[in-house]
C-alpha cells in the first residue's frame, strides 16, 4: 500500500464513521424512527382544562403509543381548548364514542392524552371529532376541592 | 488623549481585520468551484490531515466526557430514584451542547493550530509568494482546500464525539452502576427529537466548522512573516476561535431552544 491509498482509506473510514454516528444519533437515540408517519389522521378533542400538555405529546391507547398531537389552540367561540392529534394510520379502528383523558406520566411526567374505546360500531376518521373528553387534574384545584370540603366537614355551616 | 488614541487605534485595528476576513472569506468562496472541479484531491488530502489526524483526540474526550457525565448524573439521579433518567440527560446535554462545543474546542486546538501554522509558515518561507510568481493563486491551492475540508471535518466529529460519549455513558451507566438498559435506550428516544435536537446540534457544529477554520487559515495568511509571527498567529487562532466557538454557543442556544 502506498501513502495516497492508506491517506485515501483513512478519509473514508472517517467519512463513515462519521455518517455511522451521525445515524446513530438520529435511529437509536432520536425518535427519527418513530417519527409521525405521513399515513396517518387526525382528530381533534375540546377540553375544559389541558394542564400542561404540549404539542409533540404522546396519545397512547392502553399504555401504547398511537399517535401524537400535533397541535394546541384555544377555542374562543366555547372557552374550551381545542388540541389536534394525528392517529397513525395503521391504528383504524377507534370508535366514534372514544374518550379522551389528559393523564400524567407519574408523579412529575409529562402530560400525555389516553384513549379509551367505547362501544360504536363506527370509527373515527380524519377530521371527526372525540366528543367525550375528561380534563387534566390541576393539582391547585384539586388541593383547594380537598381543603374546601375538609373544611366543610369541620364546620358545617 | 494618548489613552483615546490608543483605544482608537486598537479598535481601526480589529475592525480593518474583521473586513480582511470578511474579503477574505468571499475570495476563497470564489475560488471553491474551481477547487472542486479542478483538484478534488486535495481536499480529500486535507480531509485527511484535518478530520482523520483529529480523531483520536475526538474520540478519547468523547469517550471520557460522556463516562464522567454518566457517572455524576448518576450520583444525582440516584437520590431522586430517577436514575432511569440518565440516558435523556446524558444524550440531551451531548447533542444539543457539550459534542459541538467540546468538539469545536478541540478542533481549535488540534486542528485550527496546524492549520494556521502550516500556512503562516507557507508564508514566512515565500512559498506562497512562490506560488503568486507561477500564476497559481494560493487563496484557491491553498486555503480553499483546508476551509472546505474544516467544514465537512467538524459535524462529522461532533456526531462521532456525542455518539461516543452516549457510550460511555451507556457502558458507566448499564454497565457498572445497573441502569436498566431498556429504560436507558427507550427514555432517550422519547424525549430526543430528531430536528429539535440533533439536526440543530449538526447545524451547530457546521457553523462552528466555518467560524474555526475561518479563523485558522485566516490567522495564518495574515500572519507577520517570521517566527514569531507564526507563534503569535497560532496563539491568536486557538484562543479567537475558542473564544468565538462558546459565544456563538450561546447565540445559537438562545435561537435554538428558546421554547
Amino acid at each position: 500500500m502506498n501513502k495516497t491509498t492508506i491517506l485515501e482509506t483513512g478519509v473514508g473510514l472517517f467519512v463513515v464513521l462519521g455518517l455511522a454516528a451521525l445515524f446513530m444519533l438520529a435511529m437509536k437515540m432520536s425518535n427519527f424512527a418513530t417519527y409521525s408517519s405521513k399515513d396517518g389522521y387526525t382528530v381533534t378533542a375540546r377540553f375544559e382544562e389541558i394542564g400542561g400538555l404540549k404539542v409533540q405529546a404522546p396519545v397512547n391507547a392502553g399504555g401504547v403509543r398511537v399517535g401524537r398531537v400535533t397541535g394546541i389552540d384555544y377555542d374562543e367561540k366555547r372557552y374550551q381548548a381545542k388540541v389536534t392529534m394525528q392517529i397513525d394510520g395503521r391504528y383504524k379502528a377507534f370508535p366514534t364514542d372514544t374518550t379522551a383523558a389528559i393523564y400524567t406520566a407519574g408523579l412529575l411526567g409529562e402530560k400525555y392524552i389516553g384513549l379509551e374505546p367505547g362501544g360504536e360500531t363506527e370509527y373515527l376518521k380524519n377530521g371527526s371529532e372525540i366528543r367525550l373528553t375528561q380534563s387534566a387534574l390541576v393539582m391547585e384545584r384539586v388541593l383547594g376541592q380537598f381543603l374546601f370540603n375538609k373544611a366543610q366537614e369541620k364546620f358545617p355551616n | 488623549m494618548t489613552m483615546l488614541r490608543n483605544l482608537g487605534h486598537w479598535w481601526l485595528g480589529i475592525m480593518a481585520r474583521m473586513g480582511r476576513s470578511l474579503i477574505f472569506l468571499v475570495q476563497i468562496l470564489f475560488g471553491m468551484h474551481e477547487l472542486l472541479l479542478r483538484h478534488p484531491r486535495e481536499v480529500v488530502m486535507q480531509l485527511y490531515s484535518v478530520g482523520v489526524l483529529s480523531l483520536l483526540i475526538i474520540l478519547v474526550s468523547g469517550l471520557n466526557v460522556g463516562m464522567v457525565l454518566g457517572l455524576q448524573m448518576y450520583n444525582t439521579l440516584v437520590d431522586f430514584g430517577a436514575e432511569a433518567a440518565l440516558g435523556p440527560v446524558v444524550a440531551l446535554s451531548l447533542v444539543r451542547e457539550l459534542g459541538p462545543v467540546v468538539a469545536g474546542l478541540l478542533f481549535a486546538g488540534r486542528a485550527g493550530s496546524a492549520l494556521t501554522a502550516e500556512i503562516g509558515l507557507m508564508k514566512a518561507t515565500e512559498q506562497l509568494a512562490g506560488m503568486e510568481m507561477m500564476a497559481v493563486d494560493p487563496i484557491r491551492r491553498v486555503v480553499a482546500p483546508r476551509l472546505l475540508a474544516g467544514i465537512i471535518s467538524m459535524p462529522l466529529l461532533a456526531a462521532i464525539f456525542s455518539a461516543v460519549g452516549i457510550w460511555g455513558a451507556y457502558f458507566v451507566g448499564v454497565g457498572l452502576l445497573g441502569v436498566d438498559e431498556g429504560a436507558f435506550w427507550s427514555q432517550m428516544q422519547a424525549q430526543i427529537d430528531w430536528r429539535d435536537d440533533v439536526l440543530n446540534g449538526v447545524i451547530k457544529s457546521i457553523v462552528f466548522g466555518v467560524v474555526v477554520t475561518w479563523i485558522a487559515v485566516y490567522e495564518g495568511f495574515d500572519s507577520v512573516p517570521t517566527t514569531e509571527g507564526v507563534s503569535r498567529a497560532t496563539t491568536r487562532t486557538v484562543v479567537a476561535a475558542s473564544l468565538s466557538v462558546l459565544a456563538l454557543d450561546f447565540l445559537l442556544t438562545a435561537m435554538m431552544f428558546n421554547k
